[in-house]
């Protein structure tokens, strides 16, 4: 018995018997519900691709302008799917993150254009920094409201919130009486994207190659950590592989973003107001990444650490796997219950600064239906509504998935009715398909 | 019946009840070192309500819990685990979305150099204890879901284990198992108390309570029965204070 243990338990993996494919997948550890979401992701560019060149006659949906784009637009639904997932994750439900993201608008928009220029004087550096903090801390603070109610007064999450959509997108009315303030401070829009909102050429590949690095690390990291201990190794070549592809998916974000040049106009613009004689054949000057999509990368990165390495993330788990079990086991669930909301809230804060900054002004309208869209993400990315499961990089591409359906559908003309019956029809498709694999993942 | 010095554990008095139904009604009971304590009783007697008090799931309503003579406040969780005092729930209380590891460290973890939990030496951690427990155990990065009734049985075991319980509370551990491994249950109580640990065993098969056993209390509807040395009765004895409620005549005194 002592024999045959120690046989198998360094290298315990009965490879035999499996395909090639399954045996990739094995060494690689490759989360193939990850792939089924990027060949999804493939599938529906392609299809809007192929749709827009032979029926529409142009030049295709795949256009680093068409990514560029939707890389934007995906940063607002995806910042808030990083703690919808934790919300899920722990059996509740967050309805209000919506009308928190208007509320917190309107709060900035005041704060910005009537409070701070009387003290600060119009065009303060100081202005977008502390407007972004008060409008964080605003949705912070209505998220540890609602956490409170829902942990310590033991009203369904699902009740609050839904009171709080309504509760928070009325205030947001009835504090400008339904007024839009615009426009936003200038270095504050600059939060949202737009080609002064990016961070051009150079930065981008300053990005990309940090990036590159940081996979290295992570890769090398992780190989010395299992040494130490003497568990089983990824084959060399299987890391070397993942190395390979997510520094290849890097570079390939920095082409592309790169590849899409100011529009014509701006850099008329640009050029008069530095002193620059624009050649005749015209200057090509990169987007490169925008803000709003680093700042969505960091909040992915930040809360993946979170929710997988911190004691935090394993209590988020913990309470969603068996509630019970975890207050057995010495963990404050309440006090959790409305550190998660409280962290929700902030995030939509922080979308509000990314939405509003973006479309330069502050509405109360903004974000509306949002809670639905940020649900939909998380629930797409493989989070179970029943709890207990879920993944932050897996919400933000179903944000991405969600997101290119709807910029895509527009693209290629499909009406606003149709429009909506595929989206609903995808997110019923998808968590679906999610049932189907979990079951046959057992 | 003389014992020896200061009991590890003595819950005097104690009472709690739900809704005007009194669940213990002013219980007392004691453990010592090296000793196994049987709690007897039906459903619902008040048993695991009892010693829930004790590891901290629900608080008394009255009455005092000393231990080594020192009275002490238990009124959650984490201030039982402070005490040593660890437990092993009849429904295990696993995670069972977490890998064995988490569950074993949970509200535990060993935190590293960045204030992260240190998921590998936990692993490794878990491969120590469990290769004492359960050499056959392999299962370590599936979620308990994945495992068979004995493997999170050995799970919630390890846990309650490797954190030096001296008290150790055990909510019918052998109540999902198969044979061999109740037999290993049995040998693993049998350790524990050699090691000086006390453990309370809530039993419903009464020829486990007279084999593992040195004392026995025996609730019902709320209230102690008695506290009988098991080498003294015999399982008709317990039987009777279980189902009729009183102490058998021998040793009424």
């Amino acid at each position: 018995m002592t024999q045959t243990q120690q046989k198998t338990t360094p290298m315990a993996s009965p490879d035999d018997g499996l395909g090639p494919v399954a045996r990739f997948l094995k060494a690689t550890e490759i989360d193939t519900r990850l792939l089924g979401m990027a060949g999804a992701l493939l599938l529906i560019w392609g299809g809007f691709h192929v749709y827009s060149i032979f029926v529409n006659g142009n030049a295709g949906f795949i256009t680093p302008r068409n990514l560029w784009n939707l890389s934007v637009q995906t940063s607002s639904i995806g910042i808030m799917a990083t703690g919808m997932v934790l919300v899920i994750i722990t059996r509740n439900i967050d309805l209000s993150v919506g009308s928190i993201l208007g509320f917190c608008a309107i709060i900035m928009g005041v704060v910005q254009v009537y409070v701070l220029p009387d003290y600060l004087g119009l065009g303060n550096p100081l202005i977008w920094i502390i407007t972004a903090i008060v409008g964080m801390t605003v949705g912070a603070v209505i998220g540890a409201f609602q956490g409170w109610l829902i942990a310590y007064r033991g009203i369904p999450s699902f009740i609050v919130t839904l009171g709080g959509l309504l509760v928070w997108r009325g205030c947001a009315f009835l504090v400008v009486r339904g007024e839009t303030i615009s426009p936003v401070d200038s270095t504050f829009a600059l939060l949202g994207g737009g080609p002064y909102g990016a961070v051009g050429a150079t930065g981008s590949w300053i990005v990309g190659l940090l990036a590159c690095a940081g996979i290295i690390w992570m890769l090398i990291s992780g190989r010395a950590q299992r040494k130490t201990h003497n568990f089983a190794l990824r084959p060399a070549w299987a890391d070397v592989f993942l190395g390979c592809l997510g520094c290849g998916m890097v570079i390939g974000a920095v082409l592309v973003v790169n590849a899409y040049p100011w529009p014509k106009g701006i850099v008329d613009a640009y050029a008069k107001a530095n002193n620059i004689t624009v050649p005749p054949e015209g200057m090509f000057i990169s987007h490169g990444f925008a803000i709003p999509v680093l700042i969505l990368v960091a909040v992915g990165i930040i809360m993946t650490f979170l929710l997988t390495r911190t004691r935090f993330g394993r209590y988020v788990f913990a309470i969603g796997g068996n509630p019970e079990a975890a207050a057995l086991a010495g963990i404050n669930t309440r006090w959790m219950t409305l550190k998660i909301f409280s962290l929700m809230g902030l995030l939509a804060g922080l979308s509000s600064v990314v939405a509003s900054a973006r479309l330069n002004s502050a509405t109360g309208a903004l974000g509306t239906l949002d809670e639905l869209y940020v649900i939909a993400a998380a629930v797409i990315g493989g989070t179970s509504l029943a709890g207990g499961v879920g993944t932050i990089y897996g919400a933000i591409f179903g944000a991405l998935v969600m997101q290119s359906l709807q910029t895509g559908m527009p693209f290629i003309g499909f009406d606003a009715g149709l429009q909506q019956v595929v989206v609903g029809t995808v997110l019923v498709l998808a968590v679906y398909l999610d049932i189907l694999y979990r079951r046959k993942a057992k | 019946m003389t014992k020896r010095g200061t009991p590890l554990v003595e819950m005097r008095d104690i009472s709690i009840s739900f809704g005007g139904i009194k669940a213990v009604d002013h219980v007392t009971i004691d453990l010592y070192p090296g000793e196994v304590v049987g709690l007897l009783g039906h459903n619902g007697a008040g048993k695991s309500t009892l010693i829930k008090c004790l590891s901290g799931a629900y608080q008394k309503d009255a009455g005092q819990i000393l231990i080594n003579g020192q009275e002490v406040e238990i009124t959650n969780p984490r201030d039982a685990r402070a005490q040593n005092i660890e437990t092993i729930y009849q429904t295990l209380a696993l995670a069972d979305n977490l890998d064995a590891a988490s569950n074993l460290f949970l509200g535990r973890e060993i935190i590293g150099g960045l204030g992260f939990v240190n998921d590998s030496k936990q692993e490794a951690e878990t491969r120590k204890i469990m290769a004492r427990l359960n050499p056959n155990f392999r299962k370590f990065s599936v979620p308990v879901s994945a495992l068979s009734g004995g493997q999170r049985q050995s799970v919630a075991i390890a846990r309650a284990v490797y954190f030096n319980a001296r008290i150790l509370i055990m909510d019918e551990p052998t109540a999902a198992l198969g044979p061999h491994e109740t037999q290993m249950v049995s040998e693993l109580i049998e350790e524990l108390k050699r090691q000086g640990l006390g453990i309370f065993l809530i039993e419903h098969d009464i020829h486990n309570v007279m084999k593992l056993c040195d004392r026995a209390s025996v609730m019902k509807n709320g209230q102690l029965v008695g506290t009988v040395n098991v080498k003294d009765v015999t399982d008709d004895d317990i039987l009777g204070m279980i189902i009729l409620g009183k102490k058998p005549a021998h040793l009424a005194a």
